[in-house]
């Protein structure tokens, strides 16, 4: 295959960034997205000019490091993360447009790469069980029902890759916070916290200059773990009781 | 691939025979004091770890806050240090070079973490765990180290549920267990695929809170680039802050290396692009001897390579060989065609017809060496990469005749989805092909019971260290180890070290910082400066492909002294030759990159010499020189029962080996037969 890349380039935090178009010949469909883009950077390097800085780690879909506006998709037209993009997925000829994350939340760092720290902050105000290690009580003490923790499992498993900020108009972390108050939330012991929980994730999300969720529903369909919407109708029931509750 | 050729290096007049007994390896080593674990108490293996943690001093609360900890790491060993030494009132500063510490590796792991709960009642116990742990290492494990895994083991399952892991369970609200990588017994907790991302969440929303109560400092996107030891003690470490390329120093009065493994020395592995030997080899070069480096594990159901792009490789659960059947053709001349094409006399089920009683089952390095000898032998199959067909079947068909496609879809279902996305082949109807790969290390820094390196001060913890798994791992440990060390070992070894302080304290400026940092920078302007004309990529391929060929499932004399001049020459040409463009002064993957394979390209030089000298099959690795008449891996346990701890010497100086001598008290050494 051969492509048109158009990729944004941008040296540093604080400089102006612009995209740069590239050509790329002899792409095989069974590349994936990265390594499409380490070959583009082979040639660059190769060529004297500098090698466009994107992230990555595991390249298995788990880390949740790397991640791309790909022709305005986030992590690309299929429902997965972008390392596990393959380039089957593109036709012979095709321009495509990479960007980074676009969220105010999400500041660029250099070219693709965006600082995501402000999940990890969200996390500190709340997305946790308070249990020093060694005080934990034996784990069959407290049973939990197959089906909470089925339900449990199936929101944790989001990796916080931040697609559901960048695809959502309003750069809303709704989905993300609402997948940790629902793991949580339907765990026993998650219920001692559960009001502060939230109350504190909301705030520091807030904080943080991410914007409001208004239902619209683009991040659950970027979402490489599919983490449903009503994670989110979950969050607001969670905040509601809360402030009932006094907080 | 161009390989230098190149045969000089060792001095030939040096025939390597002493006293009748042949070392191939001496050459290349010169031979150092033997080794002995100080800390491990005398006396029952069962009574040694509470006997150490009583005999370990105690620190005061009101001092613990005087008292400094960095922690390099925030996988399982990492971030459940970071947060239990939090919580217990330590000033602790905690890196990752990723941009957010759940990040790390550990995140990966698919299977599970095995735990001595016996929660099924079908015969397991911490002895059980024990033994099988060390019968599992081939019985080059430390036996003290390895009991105290099985004894915390309990607690980790606890600790986990308590803080909110989704572990699967049962309809009667209780966790599920399932069997895992041969072993009898049931024990092995799982989070459907995905154990190590939900263990390293619980771990990293541990650390997080830490974070906010603010016991620990985190820095992510930081990468330690040298230890700093000040009268032979690690003092702190030098960091390179990865965005504004800023090199740091930070001071501490005990240094926590929980850096992980470094399969990526053979550039093609499991592990994430940025899994590195860096933390170590420098922590290596400053003192700390490091242990059986050669021992890698191979794991034999990864997803084949696809062509030269190929940047990592994604594994599959074991578990597919339970229903799965493992061929290739007969014949060279079949390897092109479709395999639904090839009829049933046409294939060789090789494992089956060499292992009747296992077949398929066989232990991993087993079914792993046996795949590459069909493929070395032309019979292998998938798309040609640099000349070879490195793939064999793994076919579902009967399967799916006896059992139905639903049944098979049931069980493996999103191990057959994650083929066809990567492979872009449908396994329900053409059968997967498998290749091994380079997945974990036993190898890494020499500690002592208490987990401390030979440099006062460093404790290691996690795949960084080398002490629990013997020559091989079995499934589901290396989470178990990493949450062992971190949670309910380290805590308590560490604080008989601190009990001394508080320490001097020490000034940025004391000449042995100053030189470190010194070091740091003009390596790093070495790179940017040598305008060569190759990538750094080019380079860690090339080891790749040395490792792999020489160092890998299969080693021979001849080959690993090939492999030892080949390295050496790789190494000249890179620092006279690689090409590294940007500056230090921003983020620079390249740059970053450059750092980890020089370290790479010195690990595997001694990865060579250490597997030339162990001149016995064992573990996961096989000997050519040491087999049995049919071919069988054969240990020699009169020569080798003992751990080999490195000490560096300086760059093109022999390497110093210590032998630590391995006695079981508690178990009797076999041979294993799989026939
Ligand atoms: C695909 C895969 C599946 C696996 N499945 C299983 C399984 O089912 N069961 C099992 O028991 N084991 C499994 N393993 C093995 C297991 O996952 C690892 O051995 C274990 O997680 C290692 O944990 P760790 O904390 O030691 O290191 P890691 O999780 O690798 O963490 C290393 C940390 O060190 C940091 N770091 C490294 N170098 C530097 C540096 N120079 N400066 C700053 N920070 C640095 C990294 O940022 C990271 O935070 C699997 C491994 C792979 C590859
Ligand atoms: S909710 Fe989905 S899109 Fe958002 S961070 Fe989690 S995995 Fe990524
Ligand atoms: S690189 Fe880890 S999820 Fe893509």
């Amino acid at each position: 295959m051969n492509l048109t890349l158009k990729i944004w380039r941008q040296s540093g935090p604080t400089s102006d960034g612009a995209m740069h178009t590239y050509q790329l010949a002899d792409v095989s469909p069974d590349m994936s997205f990265l390594e499409m883009l380490d070959v583009l950077n082979e040639q660059l390097n190769e060529k004297g000019e500098e090698p466009i800085a994107f992230d990555s780690d595991c390249r298995e879909g788990i880390c949740g490091q790397c991640g791309l506006m790909i022709n305005g998709d986030a992590h690309g037209p299929e429902v997965t993360t972008t390392c596990q993009l393959h380039m089957r997925s593109f036709t012979d000829g095709e321009t495509i447009t990479i960007e980074p994350w676009r969220s105010d939340a999400f500041p660029v760092l250099r070219d693709l790469v965006v600082d995501r720290g402000a999940f990890d902050r969200i996390i500190q105000a709340g997305g946790f069980v308070s249990v020093n290690t060694g005080s934990a009580p034996e784990a069959h003490s407290v049973p939990v029902p197959k089906d909470d923790a089925d339900r449990a499992f199936n929101v944790a498993t989001c990796i916080g890759c931040g697609a559901c900020v960048a695809a959502c108009p309003n750069g809303s972390a709704s989905l993300f916070m609402g997948a940790k108050v629902t793991h949580l939330g339907l765990l026993p012991q998650g219920q001692p916290e559960r009001d502060e929980r939230v109350v504190n994730m909301v705030a520091q999300h807030d904080h943080e200059g991410f914007g409001g969720c208004t239902n619209i529903g683009a991040c659950t369909a970027a979402c490489p773990k599919e983490i449903p919407l009503d994670v989110i109708s979950q969050l607001n029931k969670d905040l509601r009781t809360a402030i009932k509750h006094g907080h | 691939m161009d390989m230098p050729d190149t045969t000089t290096a060792a001095d030939p007049s040096h025939s390597g025979i002493l006293d009748g007994d042949y070392d191939d390896a001496a050459d290349y080593y010169n031979p150092g004091e033997p080794l002995v674990d100080t800390k491990a108490p005398d006396g029952p293996v069962a009574d040694r770890w509470q006997n150490r943690k009583f005999e370990a001093r105690l620190v005061n609360p009101a001092n613990r806050r005087k008292l400094s900890i960095i922690i390099v790491g925030t996988g399982l060993a990492g971030a459940s240090a970071a947060a239990t030494l939090g919580e217990a009132g330590y000033n602790v500063k905690s890196f990752c070079y990723q941009d957010s510490p759940r990040r790390a590796h550990s995140i990966a792991a698919q299977g599970g973490i095995n735990a001595a709960k016996n929660y099924k009642e079908d015969g397991d116990s911490v002895h059980r765990l024990f033994y099988d742990t060390v019968k599992g290492g081939d019985y080059r494990s430390r036996e003290s180290n390895v009991y105290r895994l099985a004894e915390v083991s309990t607690n980790i399952i606890d600790q986990c549920v308590a803080q909110g892991v989704p572990f699967a369970r049962e309809y009667g609200g209780l966790l599920d267990n399932r069997s895992f990588g041969g072993v009898q017994v049931s024990r092995t907790f799982y989070a459907r695929g995905q154990t190590g991302q939900q263990l390293l969440i619980g771990a990293y929303q541990a650390l997080e809170r830490q974070i906010a109560a603010g016991t620990v400092s985190m820095f992510t996107r930081h990468e330690m680039l040298e230890l700093i030891t000040i009268e032979g003690k690690a003092r702190g470490i030098i960091a390179r802050d990865m965005v504004t390329g800023e090199i740091q120093t930070h001071l501490a009065d005990v240094v926590v290396l929980a850096s992980g493994g470094y399969g990526n020395v053979f550039y093609l592995s499991t592990n994430a692009m940025g899994c590195n030997v860096t933390a170590a080899w420098r922590a290596h070069r400053k003192g700390a001897y490091m242990a059986n480096p050669c021992y890698t594990q191979i794991h034999p159901t990864c997803i084949p390579v696809s062509g030269s792009h190929q940047s990592k490789l994604t594994l599959m659960s074991e578990s597919l060989r339970n229903d799965g059947r493992i061929w290739v053709p007969k014949n060279q001349a079949d390897c092109e065609k479709d395999p639904r094409e090839i009829a049933e006399e046409d294939r060789d089920y090789y494992l089956e017809r060499i292992y009747p009683s296992f077949g398929n089952l066989v232990p991993r390095d087993i079914a792993s060496r046996a795949a590459k000898n069909v493929c070395d032998e032309g019979r292998g199959v998938g798309p040609e990469v640099e000349g070879v067909r490195r793939g064999v079947y793994l076919d579902f068909g009967d399967a799916i005749e006896r059992l139905g496609r639903d049944a098979v879809a049931n069980k493996y279902g999103n191990l057959f989805d994650m083929y066809a996305r990567i492979t872009g082949e449908d396994p329900y109807a053409v059968p997967m092909r498998i290749y091994p790969a380079v997945h974990y290390v036993m190898g890494g820094l020499w500690v002592d019971y208490d987990l401390q390196s030979t440099i006062p001060g460093l404790f290691v913890t996690g795949e960084a260290n080398f002490s629990d798994h013997g020559a091989n791992r079995l499934g589901a440990s290396a989470l178990m180890q990493g949450l062992a060390d971190g949670y309910f070992v380290l805590p308590h070894t560490i604080r008989d070290y601190l009990a001394d302080g508080p320490f001097e304290t020490i000034a940025e400026d004391h000449p042995a910082v100053v030189e470190a940092r010194t070091s740091v920078e003009e390596r790093i302007q070495h790179f940017l400066t040598v305008s060569g004309t190759r990538s750094v990529d080019s380079y860690h391929r090339e080891l790749g492909n040395i490792m792999w060929e020489y160092c890998g499932m299969e080693r021979s004399e001849d080959g690993l002294k090939k492999a030892i001049d080949l390295i050496r020459t790789l190494r000249d040409d890179f620092y006279r030759n690689v090409k590294v463009l940007g500056s230090a002064e921003s983020l620079n993957q390249s740059l970053e990159k450059a750092g980890r394979v020089a370290d790479f390209i010195e690990l595997g030089e001694l990865m060579c010499i250490d597997a030339l000298n162990r001149r016995e099959s064992c573990g996961g690795h096989f000997r050519a020189e040491s087999q049995t008449e049919d071919g069988e891996a054969l240990r020699h346990d009169d020569e080798f029962a003992y751990v080999s701890a490195w000490e560096w010497t300086g760059l093109d100086e022999r390497p110093v080996l210590h032998k630590e001598d391995l006695t079981y008290t508690a178990i009797e050494m076999k041979q294993r037969s799989y026939k």
